[in-house]
């Protein structure tokens, strides 16, 4: 919208926008109601009133909109994944991203930067090359390079052989991006409200209503909610949203912890990981480092932050970026990660009829927020799994046939 | 950094442990169709308080139990498996009856 940007940009006054619609009573029934308010759920939420015209959908969101992962993620986007369900999965994803901003009318800031996964062992050589083998047969652009190569496209990074671990090669993949993790949020919602869908934010589900082993409702602190169908996308929460629907999942909830440093001038185009390490790093829009780890080392539904991921995560980063020594740290926080036993999300039907289920997002949620839309909206209207969630479904792990997810963030090689 | 009480070791940094997940009853694995026994082996309580799980000193390869406050993460108890666990567990070998349906 050119000429609107140039009238606003004339104006003496700069009017803010209302994204969504003020709050108002709950209704006592609705066609969909979808537990938690964070990216995934908003994006169901638009798909289903954009693509299947069911606009009669409540959010409850327990807190406030998209502040739980959504929130608390590191913002990258990629789909250079090892299996060939993950790879299809997460490239649909990617693909959605990248003509986002315009199907949403709303910039996500969406900047492709090169994602580098760098190998310091000679298994993380053979599991990079593994992962690009797999990535080009699906179309995927992905390929492993060696030093020289890794030199010439991200010159700040340190060659040097005389450190712990020296970079032996890296895993290039140029489709590799960041975006706005707060506007993907804010621009489904926007999108699914004008279309009629209701957002309530600070209102919890407490007990889950079935009967004859179906689905009939939800109560919450501001009443009860009926509904035809149910969705639960609450990472971090999921096992206990799950308890209440009356069945287990295989999750572990682990805090994942992240920071910013102070913002400086852009000197790193591209995305830094090490699954060795356990380093993720890229400059954001604002010049700030955003930095991450792996998973804590054991389960809490906290957020609270620990000295050891500072030292652990630095101390790698150091080794990778040395002149960043008197970097000063600015924000950091941890939000909860759903850790499955294979990396890969539990997606799909319940043993609750009607009732449906988004989570297992461990380190891999905010990449996958619009193909999760687009196919848990699929699930949810048709009552049938999406194709490309199939294989993510919770019977998996009943019948053995996990989905080994090893390229995702948290695994080492 | 955080200190964990071994029940060998005395306390000790939480670097040195690993964390092994929930206690859980084993089913009888002659007996237990695979559907439990694949709901033991993956399913999760994941329970937000109080909860009762493995631990494992690296160093010195010791296993126990702590019940631990997943919400506070304040470690309230360590203590040898033992006081769990008090007779052997026999693995006798499963009836063949998969290799006959083949």
């Amino acid at each position: 919208m050119p000429f609107g940007l140039l009238k606003y940009g004339l104006r003496k006054t700069y009017p803010a926008e209302r994204h969504f619609p003020l709050a108002r009573d709950l209704k006592p029934s609705y066609d969909v109601v979808i537990i938690g308010g964070g990216g995934h759920a908003l994006a169901t939420a638009y798909y289903l009133s954009r693509d299947y015209g069911i606009t009669d959908v409540a959010i409850l969101e327990k807190g406030y909109l998209a502040g739980g992962n959504t929130a608390r993620n590191t913002a990258i986007i990629r789909s250079n994944y090892l299996t060939p369900e993950g790879v299809k999965f997460y490239d649909t994803s990617v693909k959605l991203y990248q003509e986002l901003s315009q199907d949403l009318d709303y910039n996500i800031l969406y900047s492709e930067r090169g994602h580098f996964t760098l190998a310091h062992t000679d298994a993380a050589i053979r599991t990079s090359r593994w992962r690009a083998e797999v990535n080009k047969h699906l179309g995927v652009n992905s390929e492993l390079i060696g030093p020289e190569e890794i030199h010439r496209i991200c010159p700040v990074l340190n060659m040097s052989e005389d450190v712990r671990y020296p970079i032996l090669g890296a895993l290039y993949h140029p489709p590799g991006s960041i975006a706005r993790h707060d506007a993907v949020a804010w621009g489904y919602g926007r999108g699914a409200a004008r279309r009629g869908v209701e957002i309530h934010q600070l209102t919890e589900v407490t007990e889950i209503l079935q009967e004859g082993g179906k689905v009939k409702g939800v109560v919450t602190n501001r009443g009860t909610v009926y509904a035809n169908k149910v969705l639960q996308a609450t990472a971090g929460s999921s096992s206990l949203v799950a308890k209440m629907a009356g069945f287990r999942l295989p999750i572990r909830t682990i805090p994942l912890q992240a920071c910013v440093s102070l913002p400086v001038k852009p000197f790193l185009d591209q995305i830094i990981v090490s699954g060795s390490l356990h380093v993720y790093i890229s400059q954001s829009s604002r010049g700030e480092l955003v930095m991450g780890g792996s998973t804590d080392p054991y389960g809490v539904y906290s957020t609270r932050s620990t000295l050891d991921f500072k030292e652990g995560l630095l101390g790698h980063m150091l080794e990778l970026l040395p002149f960043l020594g008197e970097m000063k740290l600015n924000r950091q926080w941890a939000g909860m990660a759903d850790m499955t036993p294979d990396f890969s999300p539990v997606m799909g039907l319940t043993p609750l009829e009607n009732y449906y289920i988004d989570s297992g997002w461990g380190t891999w949620g905010f990449k996958a927020t619009p193909v999760c839309g687009l196919t848990m909206s699929y699930t949810v209207a048709n009552n049938k799994p999406h194709e490309l969630i199939e294989p993510f479904r919770l019977s998996r792990f009943e019948e053995m046939k996990q989905v080994g997810e090893k390229g995702a963030a948290s695994v080492g090689h | 950094m955080k200190i964990m009480n071994c029940p060998l070791n005395g306390p000790r940094n939480i670097s040195e442990f690993i964390w092994g997940g929930e206690v859980k009853p084993m089913p009888d694995p002659a007996r237990v169709s695979d559907r439990e026994w694949a709901e033991y082996v993956h399913i999760e309580n994941n329970t937000a308080g109080v909860v009762r799980e493995w631990w494992c000193h690296v160093p010195t390869s010791f296993w126990f139990i702590a019940e631990r406050n997943t919400v506070t993460d304040e470690i309230l108890r360590t203590y040898p498996a033992g006081e769990v666990f008090k007779s052997r567990v026999e693995f006798t070998a499963a009836p063949k009856a998969n290799e006959e349906k083949k």
